[in-house]
């Protein structure tokens, strides 16, 4: 046998093309079986203390987090409390959203541990906080795909990430359900933390659930993670999800819903082979129904459907009528359960679903029908502030689909109660007019009028069209002009456009007398 | 007031409730009957009637048939609901518990008061009856002949089987009342409105309910939810082979205008008049639901 000193004098140059120099042979190989191995060097964690601890994060970094425990997430609020507890000091929150049972982040704003929030959505109290002057800095918002490519383009740059998972395994393998025998929480998809386990400077896993290695099918690989912390509680799964999310029985969303299939078949998106993305409302949802009904008649077959799942997507995949599902989020049981029996259901995570920055999925759709809040004579689209001023939703993939699909839909009350939906400039820009296709209402469909095309179509098909005008005016007639409201100067949030540039600002609601 | 028009749906709205009263009109229901009456509880009768009140006044209904129910005149409500919604312009007034020909020829001597109080052209206000006893039924050609304000008798089967000493069930309790209601309004001339159908979740019930009424002859049918709206429509629909025999038979007649004959006939056999009413009235059904609503 050759010397392996007498191999590389017989590579020419050998101290110029290796900056390290010449192999050195060293028996370093581990000889444990699996099974020790597995047991004696893993990434779990003693507890989340220590895992901070290794994770380096200092004063004023930024800790991420993902939002698909929704309402039951207990992630978020432990955290936060250790981190309080343990002394640190003005960190950036960056969450893909926050909800209701995030109010606890209160009194860790007031102390100082949260000096910076960058989220899609904010509810709650938290919101009416925030929106009353609580913060210092600006929340910033970003939608679904906005934050995928400000992650990636180190817009955001995610010191320390802390993933909740339903199911990992000792070395990191993540997911959002589990394969194995014993029972754990499942929230299916976890698209919107992949990005930041992909990007963070360190991954820590927080699960309630341990698998032996490997944990396949995962989310999140165990190359991306660095530490693994067993906790008893990381949410309710009564607020994760429900067991199915039902078909609307109110008469008027049902109103809208048939309009809104009635457009989508008039104006030529719907065809053998068509994509899809239905929102979660009651009123998108429905569309769905009516969808399918226009489907069954037709023979028509869906290539794909995107976006937030929901068991209604499923059981049309399951009998037939969509080929493959692309799924961001899982709002139901149903779906979650899907992604383990269905193989054609597939986890994607946010930049693929959305980012400006890549051929995103959102780009591949025919259609989308999206709710609003207030919609403008613009066709300008808020989602994210209520008719009082106060932050009480989320950007979501609301700009991302509208203008990725060829044809968005925009479904909504003409009125609710006495507010008006229709009004002359909405209070937040969340998605821009000229993304906007068609608002379908209640008591009337308006198409953009940059949409010759789609106006052409539909009164073809004899769908009586209005004027975005006339429908304010229409809203108007019913419920009167509300007064306007009232703001301070200060800006709580800045709402960026999927691609990161400001599109509108949120300020202080003045509430004195 | 229109006293021909189409009334496949009356849809009950509760006049209490403005959420619903506002939307009341995206439904594509013929007629919207505001009610006072039954579904208003006692506390809450003058809101209800400031609300209806209003809202005739400022809503736009579009071409819809307004109704609303008023409160009996025995109970001392009835004539306040009718000073403030004749006032207010409505189309129909439909008057709860019918019992006699009398009952009409009162209410419609206060009608005729207030529409002259107000300025209001004579005559401008209509009346449907609801007969809801076996005082009513028994009575029901007297009704149906009381006024020519009358465009229709309903039958109000929840106290009417009450009043029978039974409970609904399949529809053979209702057979002699819808019977004698029908005929009665056909002797008159006007329309026979049937009852609502309660389980708002039983839609096969329903249907079956509809197809029933249908085959006795009955115009249309008050509902209570608007999901109940579009499996009624449809069941009135006439089929496309119908339609297709209604079309030749009025071309036939056209035909023989044209001819100045005054006898059409069609594949040999003569046209007579009940024939062509029925093609008329099928037609008619059929381009209704063809305009398209929003």
């Amino acid at each position: 046998m050759r010397d392996i000193k007498e191999i590389y004098a017989d590579i020419p140059h050998i101290e110029d093309i290796s900056q390290h120099g010449v192999y050195q042979s060293k028996r370093t190989k581990a000889t444990e079986t699996f099974a020790v191995r597995t047991q004696a060097r893993n990434k779990v964690a003693a507890d989340l203390k220590e895992a901070i601890r290794n994770s380096g994060l200092r004063d004023g970094m930024t800790i991420s987090f993902h939002h698909h425990f929704r309402n039951g997430d207990n992630v978020v609020n432990m955290v936060v409390e250790t981190l309080a507890e343990m002394g640190f000091k003005n960190l950036t929150m960056a969450a893909s959203s926050l909800s209701g049972v995030h109010a606890p982040l209160i009194e860790h704003i007031k102390n100082g541990v949260i000096t910076h929030i960058e989220t899609s959505g904010l509810r709650g109290e938290l919101a009416e906080q925030v929106s009353r002057g609580l913060m210092d800095f600006p929340v910033v918002f970003r939608s679904h795909g906005g934050r995928g490519a400000a992650i990636e383009s180190r817009d955001i740059h995610i010191d320390v990430a802390f993933l909740g998972a339903p199911s990992c395994d000792p070395f990191g393998n993540a997911n959002g359900y589990s394969r194995s025998e014993e029972q754990t929480i499942s929230c299916g998809s976890l698209g919107y933390a992949r990005p930041d386990a992909r990007n963070a400077g360190h991954v820590i896993i927080i699960t309630n659930h341990i698998d032996a290695f490997p944990n396949a099918p995962y989310a999140i690989p165990s190359n991306y993670v660095d530490s693994v912390v067993l906790v008893d509680n990381i949410g309710d799964p009564k607020g994760i999800m429900s067991g199915a999310t039902r078909y609307t029985t109110n008469p008027k969303e049902l109103v809208i819903a048939k309009a809104a299939a009635d457009v989508i078949r008039a104006s030529g998106y719907l065809y053998d082979g068509f994509s899809m993305q239905m929102g979660s409302g009651g009123a998108s949802l429905a569309t769905a129904r009516f969808i399918r009904q226009m489907m069954l008649q037709e023979g028509f077959r869906c290539r794909f459907a995107l976006g937030g799942i929901t068991g209604q997507i499923v059981s049309m995949h399951e009998e037939g009528l969509i080929d493959r599902i692309l799924d961001v989020q899982s709002f139901d049981l149903i779906a979650a359960e899907s992604l383990l029996k269905n193989r054609f259901h597939q986890q994607i995570d946010s930049c693929y679903y959305a980012s400006y920055l890549r051929t995103a999925a959102v780009n591949q759709l025919d259609f989308v029908v999206l709710s609003a809040l207030e919609i403008d004579t613009d066709y300008n689209i808020n989602v994210l502030t209520g008719s009082d001023g106060v932050i009480r939703g989320a950007v979501g993939g609301h700009p991302d689909t509208a203008a990725g699909a060829s044809l968005s839909v925009v479904v909504a009350p003409l009125t609710r109660g006495r507010i008006p939906s229709i009004v002359n400039r909405v209070n937040t820009v969340v998605t821009p007019g000229s993304t906007v296709d068609v608002v379908v209402t209640d008591q009337g469909i308006a198409v953009h009028p940059d949409r010759t095309d789609v106006q052409a179509k539909l009164a073809e098909a004899g769908i009586r069209l209005s004027t975005i005008q006339e429908l304010k005016e229409r809203a108007e007639s019913i419920v009167g002009i509300p007064d306007p409201i009232r703001y301070k100067d200060k800006i709580v949030g800045v709402v960026l456009y999927r691609d990161n540039t400001v599109i509108d600002v949120i300020r202080q609601i003045d509430e004195d007398e | 007031m229109e006293r021909k028009r189409l009334r496949r749906s009356m849809m009950f709205v509760p006049g209490n409730n403005p959420g619903m009263i506002k939307d009341a009109g995206i439904y594509g229901a013929d007629s919207i009957m505001f009610d006072l009456e039954d579904s208003v509880s006692i506390a809450e009768k003058d809101a209800a009637r400031f609300l209806v009140y209003q809202a005739l006044r400022t809503l736009d209904f579009g071409a819809k048939e307004i109704v609303v129910r008023i409160n009996d005149l025995e109970s001392g409500l009835g004539i306040r609901d009718l000073e403030a919604i004749v006032r207010a312009g409505v189309h129909i007034v439909r008057l709860p518990k019918t019992d006699s020909a009398q009952d009409v020829v009162d209410c419609e001597q206060e009608i005729v008061r207030i529409e002259r109080e107000a300025g209001i052209p004579e005559g401008r206000t209509g009346m449907m009856a609801a007969i809801e006893s076996a005082n009513g039924v028994l009575n029901a050609k007297e009704i149906a002949f009381s006024s020519d304000r009358l465009i229709g008798i309903a039958l109000g089967a929840e106290d009417y089987v009450t009043d029978l000493k039974t409970t609904r069930s399949d529809g053979t309790e209702l057979l002699f009342a819808r019977c004698m209601i029908l005929n009665a309004a056909r002797a008159a001339g006007i329309d026979a409105l049937d009852t609502v159908f309660a389980d708002v979740n039983d839609e096969a019930g329903f249907i079956e309910e509809v197809k029933l009424i249908k085959k006795l002859g009955f115009d249309g049918k008050s509902i209570i939810n608007p999901r109940q709206i579009e499996p009624l429509h449809k069941a009135f629909m006439p089929s496309e082979a119908d339609l297709e025999k209604a079309r030749a038979i009025m071309e036939a007649i056209a035909e023989a205008e044209a001819r100045g004959s005054g006898v059409a006939s069609l594949k040999g056999k003569m046209i007579d008049r009940p024939v062509v009413l029925r093609a008329q009235r099928m037609l008619a059904l059929a381009d209704v639901d063809g305009a398209g609503e929003v």
